[in-house]
């Protein structure tokens, strides 16, 4: 299930990377884009509510004017309002689909999994109570229907329902309470995504600019073509026969009319095995975590800025004299990805001979291996140039062969490999090393690919040393299912590096 | 893939994107009632009468009582289910007890019931009983009603109101 999940959202990626570019993608910042939408939602609703009156006579009154006296304005806002929260719970699911069909859940992930559980929920019950302040007969009908199916729920009592039938039970009060659980509802789902983003540090919340400008504009554009829709006031003495429906917000509500105990049950099985999903068998083994070697921590923090998970926090060093400080890792918050490893200045890998030295480390993979399969992999490359060597992840493309004078290692992800280890390819006589990671913004340990790229375009510690000649060394990006462009990658470095002298001082 | 193409096909999947938005924020329309009907509504909340007889304390009972307990009289807190007949055109629609609210059932019963009817003119007769006890007369209504389309009409319980309400 879970192979098929993932090939089905690499087809859809590959597309879309074909019309926005792997940069741009939609599909690898479907949570970024969603803040943004809510950052829609929130602007074009304070405008509203700002013109919006709290009260039986005034709320769809109110309302009727933004669109009749200020349809440039309030009528643009509210229409944007709408269709930014429709367009905010559509990626949301997106999203979740995304990130369950990648199998991103287990283990280490499964906070930031649980936690996102509620959140469309919350936005749900929000917009059906901005449906219910508008106050016109779609408010009636599916306020009539929402009490229904909650009175199937024990504790909750049928004469909320008289909310919305009898006229006499209704006061101004109602739609104070209702704008309090309109901005309220919202603040709980803020607090909710603070909650779901608090592992992930670095987390993406702005889309790139060119898709929230595309956006936003193809909203506004909808907003002024096809406003918001606002149906007559709401008669509690008169049914209308047929209504319109907002069937991203409000599509449970007919169905729960059908058969309302089965929707719920149906609603509350799907949240249950969803959140459910991260122990579900087959369960796997966590990779170990990495491991800190206390005599060779100095406290630098470069793997506590690095990590993708916030699983390394400073304590005093048990050794070395105060303010001295020492990495620790929670194992049960580490992905044994190696970012950190990649991230320790300590490295020293050019000590022929001697152990290789490092202040934080992979059990399942150390430094030590790589270096052996690094060096077992330059030794046997042939002598004719241009002798390449590609630093693989785990994860990303891996193809079998990449081609004559080519030979691939690979780490867990593309950002073990710490920036040292590219020089000393380089000195071991190689003429460029390519290392390929996961696409941009796609990395499955979040921020690999890009701490790789900035370490060694010399913007993000510990850097490739500034006398490695930059030509030497590529960066690509390409999925496990990629391998077609890793090759084609390797090819044209190949063509490059034939194309230039190799100087030979950066040989040893 | 080259600019100009990428340009268009980004613009047409943002347009794919409005469209499903826009479509689906009305369309396809729900329908609430079927032509040529209306709805009949029954909803109310009432607390229905203590459901067992109050007893006189002796004078040793309350000798027992702590002085500020000394109710001449022992009632019990539960209240009696209300029960509620509707009848349409000499057609039983509702004859169901609601019970009261509450751990102790001392609350007000809450009743909720709704189904279309035709256009038209009906005969409608409601009656209440909130008093298990059968000590006091049910109350009772019947009346005749014009239901227009779409038109709800409320059958609603309020003692402030004499009873039986319908709109």
């Amino acid at each position: 299930m879970n192979g098929l999940g993932v090939r089905v959202v690499r087809v859809a990626e590959r597309a879309f990377d074909a019309v926005f570019g792997a940069r741009a993608n939609p599909l690898r910042q479907l949570g970024a884009l969603a803040f943004w939408l809510l950052w829609i939602v929130v602007a074009s609703g304070f405008w509203v509510y700002a013109l919006y009156e709290t009260s039986v006579d005034g709320a769809w009154r109110s309302v009727q004017e933004l669109h009749s006296l200020q349809p440039w304005g309030g009528g643009l806002m509210r229409s944007l309002h709408r269709y930014a929260s429709d367009a905010f719970l559509l990626v949301s699911v997106v999203h979740l689909l995304r990130e369950a069909l990648l199998g991103r859940f287990r283990h280490f992930r499964w906070f930031s999994w649980v936690s996102g559980m509620p959140l469309p929920w919350l936005a749900l019950i929000s917009g059906v109570i901005g449906y219910w302040m508008v106050w016109d007969q779609r408010a009636q009908v599916i306020g009539q229907l929402a009490f229904e199916w909650a009175a199937v729920l024990p504790g909750i009592g049928l004469e909320l329902v008289r909310n919305f039938i009898d006229a006499q039970a209704i006061t101004d009060r109602f739609f104070s309470l209702l704008s309090f659980l309109h901005i309220g509802v919202p603040l709980l789902l803020l607090l909710g995504l603070w909650v779901h983003l608090l592992r992930l540090p670095n987390a993406l919340t702005q889309p790139r600019r060119a898709l929230a400008a595309g956006t936003l504009a193809v909203l506004v554009l909808a907003s002024l073509g096809w406003p918001a829709s606002l149906l007559p006031r709401a008669d509690l003495e008169q049914l209308p026969l047929v209504i319109q429906l907002d069937w991203v917000y409000l599509g449970l509500l007919p169905l729960a009319d059908a058969a309302p105990v089965a929707t719920g049950v149906l609603c509350l099985a799907v949240t249950l095995a969803l959140t459910l999903l991260p122990w579900w068998p087959p369960r796997r083994a966590a990779a170990p975590a990495a491991r800190v070697d206390a005599p060779n921590c100095n406290g630098c923090t470069l793997c506590l800025a690095d990590c993708p998970y916030g699983a390394i926090s400073m304590a005093p060093h048990p050794t070395l004299p105060a303010p001295t400080r020492i990495a620790v890792v929670r194992s049960d918050l580490c992905a044994g990805c190696g970012v950190c490893v990649g991230a320790c200045p300590s490295i020293t890998p050019s000590r022929r001979g001697a152990p290789v030295v490092t202040g934080i480390d992979l059990p399942a993979l150390p430094l030590a291996t790589l270096r052996e399969q690094l060096e077992a992999a330059i030794d046997a490359l042939p002598d004719a140039a241009p002798r390449v060597l590609v630093l693989g992840c785990g994860v990303a493309a891996r193809p079998g062969d990449c081609g004559p004078g080519t030979v691939m290692v690979t780490a867990p992800c593309a950002a073990q490999w710490p920036p040292v280890f590219v020089e000393y390819a380089l000195h071991r006589g190689v003429d460029g090393v390519l290392v390929n990671g996961c696409p941009d913004g796609d990395c499955s340990f979040r921020l690999g690919e890009r701490w790789t790229a900035e370490r060694l375009a010399g913007t993000r510690r510990p850097q490739l040393h500034f006398q490695v000649p930059r030509e030497r060394v590529r960066v690509h990006r390409a999925a496990r299912e990629d391998s077609a462009s890793l090759v084609q990658a390797v090819q044209t470095f190949r063509a490059a590096l034939a194309a230039a002298p190799i100087p030979s001082e950066i040989r040893s | 893939m080259n600019k100009p193409l990428q340009w268009i096909g980004q613009g047409v999947l943002y347009v794919l994107f409005a469209a499903f938005v826009v479509v689906f924020a009305d369309w396809p329309p729900y329908r609430v009632l079927a032509p040529g009907h209306g709805l009949l509504r029954l909803s109310f909340s009432h607390p229905g009468k203590i459901s067992t007889d109050c007893r006189q304390r002796s004078a040793e009972e309350m000798a027992k009582l702590q002085p500020q307990m000394r109710a001449s009289q022992d009632c019990q807190r539960a209240r009696s289910p209300v029960h509620a007949l509707v009848e349409l055109d000499g057609k039983r629609l509702v004859d169901q007890d609601f019970a009261p609210a509450g751990l102790s059932g001392d609350g007000a019963s809450s009743g909720y019931w709704r189904a279309p009817i035709a256009v038209g003119t009906h005969r409608l007769r409601v009656q209440f009983r909130d008093d298990v006890r059968g000590g006091a007369a049910p109350f009772e209504r019947e009346a005749e009603v014009q239901v227009r389309e779409g038109q709800i009409v409320l059958v609603d319980f309020k003692a402030d109101q004499g009873g039986i309400v319908i709109r």
